[in-house]
């Protein structure tokens, strides 16, 4: 089996694989990041989207193999310190999701966008993320939540949240 | 969902890829962009025993202009045609198509050679460059030959490549000035292959009358085609200016005797652009229909590369 090397949020990972694994199942089953998604598993949806040299792609839709001496992000990858990255920040405000199901997929979507076109209109966001699909929103809440990381400025270093997701979700639950 | 096995190759070079073609023949197949393939071996449509990754073959990577032609390298992706400056202002028709490929990610990985290679009917790759000068060149044991796109995919998914050889990069003829082209396509959903599309490249004369045409269908037949005799029909006539051209013959008001003539004219080209048309029906609508749209999008995209022809910075217009 052909050995791999990909970091992957900063992080060297080496494994053996069989060279029919697929990414998004080495990101998933072997390194436990289960926050990228598979949804359709037939190159549609966008859910397993993430970052290969910066450049997103479908993690379904690739085998891990070829990301081999690459550099991969995947949503665990965006948050520095506790402080979400400004598109994640966005999404919190602009309630940019419901079941969250195609969330990181969009996420790194939008990461991608902002990139090279740091200031979009509606309509090259609406391009922008036509890969991904959602199923609950109905988009415009996600197309806010772009704008509103687009406002923020992407290269900057996020600020450093008042709360991450995790304490602001026990806070809402009571501690629970 | 997991493919079938198979041996994994990644060569270094043309050499070593084509030794390995030469090696397991039949049972290889090229990995490029994989946007067509790895979905096909998913659900085991494809089940190669060896795949050979042309990824990390440099010779192959890039988009340059060598004299009057822009030069594809095989590991050229549909992206880069998109971020093209050349491409945007010498061949609009491509930057149309980059765009309409797919979506971001897919358009990310996927190439330009590979969408030749896979021959897909509704592709757009093989429609819009059927448009222009296009030369497909092939590596093989016997050495290297060149041959013209309209002879390189002979049916649909099927192209004159052999078993032991690969494309190494595709060329495009940089038309002269004053020109213009574009490509539209009708698509259901954001993202998908197209119902129907056509591409349009026009060449003007100093009289600003048609030097040379070609109208291409896209999703129309099992393989791109050319609507031959709209084509004769419109050469060497004088053309209404494009913004006119988008509605209906009788929206367009032609004000002069000249308009009124070109504008019948392309009536009857349209009329012969639906004939040209040889689609199949399937979930994406019926004959009827999509020979319908091939009149429709010919006039959008006639509109367009008209304008573009006559210097105007123009969108093609999304459905
Ligand atoms: C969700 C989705 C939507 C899509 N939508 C569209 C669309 O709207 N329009 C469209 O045109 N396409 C669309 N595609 C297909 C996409 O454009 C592919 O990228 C393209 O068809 C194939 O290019 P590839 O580089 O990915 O080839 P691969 O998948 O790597 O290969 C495809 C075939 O070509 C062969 N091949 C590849 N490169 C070479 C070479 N250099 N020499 C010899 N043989 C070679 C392979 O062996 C294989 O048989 C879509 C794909 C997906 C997943
Ligand atoms: S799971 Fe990869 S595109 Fe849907
Ligand atoms: S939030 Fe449920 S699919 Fe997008």
């Amino acid at each position: 089996m052909p050995q791999i090397s990909i970091t992957v949020n900063g992080k060297v990972r080496k494994a053996r694989v069989e060279p029919r694994l697929l990414l998004v199942h080495f990101l998933r089953e072997q390194l436990l990041l289960t926050g990228t998604h598979v949804g359709c598993d037939t190159s549609q949806c966008g859910a397993c989207t993430v970052l290969i040299d910066g450049r997103s792609a479908k993690s379904c839709t690739i085998f891990a193999v070829q990301a081999s001496g690459s550099k991969v992000t995947t949503i665990e990858g965006l948050a520095t310190d506790g402080a979400l990255h400004p598109l994640q920040e966005g999404f919190w405000e602009e309630h940019g999701l419901q079941c969250g199901y195609c969330t990181p997929g969009m996420i790194l979507s939008a990461v991608n966008l902002l990139k090279d076109t740091p200031r979009p209109t509606e309509r090259q966001i609406r391009e922008g993320i036509a890969g991904n699909f959602c199923r609950c929103t109905g988009y415009q809440h996600i197309v806010n939540a772009i704008q509103h990381a687009a406002k923020k400025g992407l290269p900057k270093r996020a600020k450093r949240a008042r709360r991450t997701p995790k304490a602001a979700a026990s806070a809402a639950t009571g501690g629970r | 969902m997991y493919p079938a096995e198979f041996e994994y190759f990644s060569p270094a070079t043309v050499n070593e890829a084509l030794d390995l073609l030469a090696r397991h023949g039949d049972d290889a197949k090229i990995l490029a962009g994989g946007q067509s393939l790895l979905p096909m071996m998913k659900l085991r449509i494809a089940s190669p025993r060896y795949l050979v990754d042309v990824n990390g073959i440099e010779a192959l990577a890039g988009l340059r202009r060598e004299g009057d032609r822009l030069v594809i390298g095989a590991l050229c992706r549909h992206a880069d045609i998109a971020a093209s400056s050349l491409v945007r202002e010498h061949l609009p028709i491509m930057w149309d198509a980059a765009n309409l490929t797919a979506d971001v990610q897919v358009r990310n990985r996927g190439t330009v050679a590979g969408s030749l290679a896979h021959a897909d009917p509704a592709g757009d790759w093989p429609a819009a460059l059927l448009a222009l000068d296009t030369m497909v060149t092939i590596a093989g044991p016997d050495g290297i030959r060149t041959t013209p796109l309209g002879e390189f995919i002979v049916d649909a998914y099927t192209t004159q490549l052999g078993a032991s050889e690969m494309v190494t990069d595709v060329s495009v003829g940089i038309p002269p000035e004053p020109n213009g082209g574009a490509y539209v396509k009708f698509e259901k959903r954001a993202g998908d292959f197209a119902v129907a599309s056509v591409g349009v490249q026009i060449e003007l004369d100093e009289h600003e009358h048609c030097r040379s045409v070609a109208i291409t269908l896209g999703a129309l037949g099992p393989t791109p085609l050319r609507a031959g005799s709209a084509e004769a029909l419109l050469r060497g006539s004088a053309l209404l200016r494009g913004s006119s051209v988008a509605g209906s013959a009788s929206d367009s008001a032609p004000d002069s005797a000249l308009n009124g003539a070109s504008a019948e004219r392309l009536v009857e080209a349209e009329r012969l652009v639906r004939d040209a048309a040889d689609p199949f029906a399937d979930t994406r609508g019926s004959v009827a229909y999509k020979r319908h749209l091939a009149g429709v999008l010919f006039r959008r995209a006639f509109a367009v590369a008209l304008d573009r022809a006559h210097g105007r910075t123009v969108a093609t217009l999304h459905p």
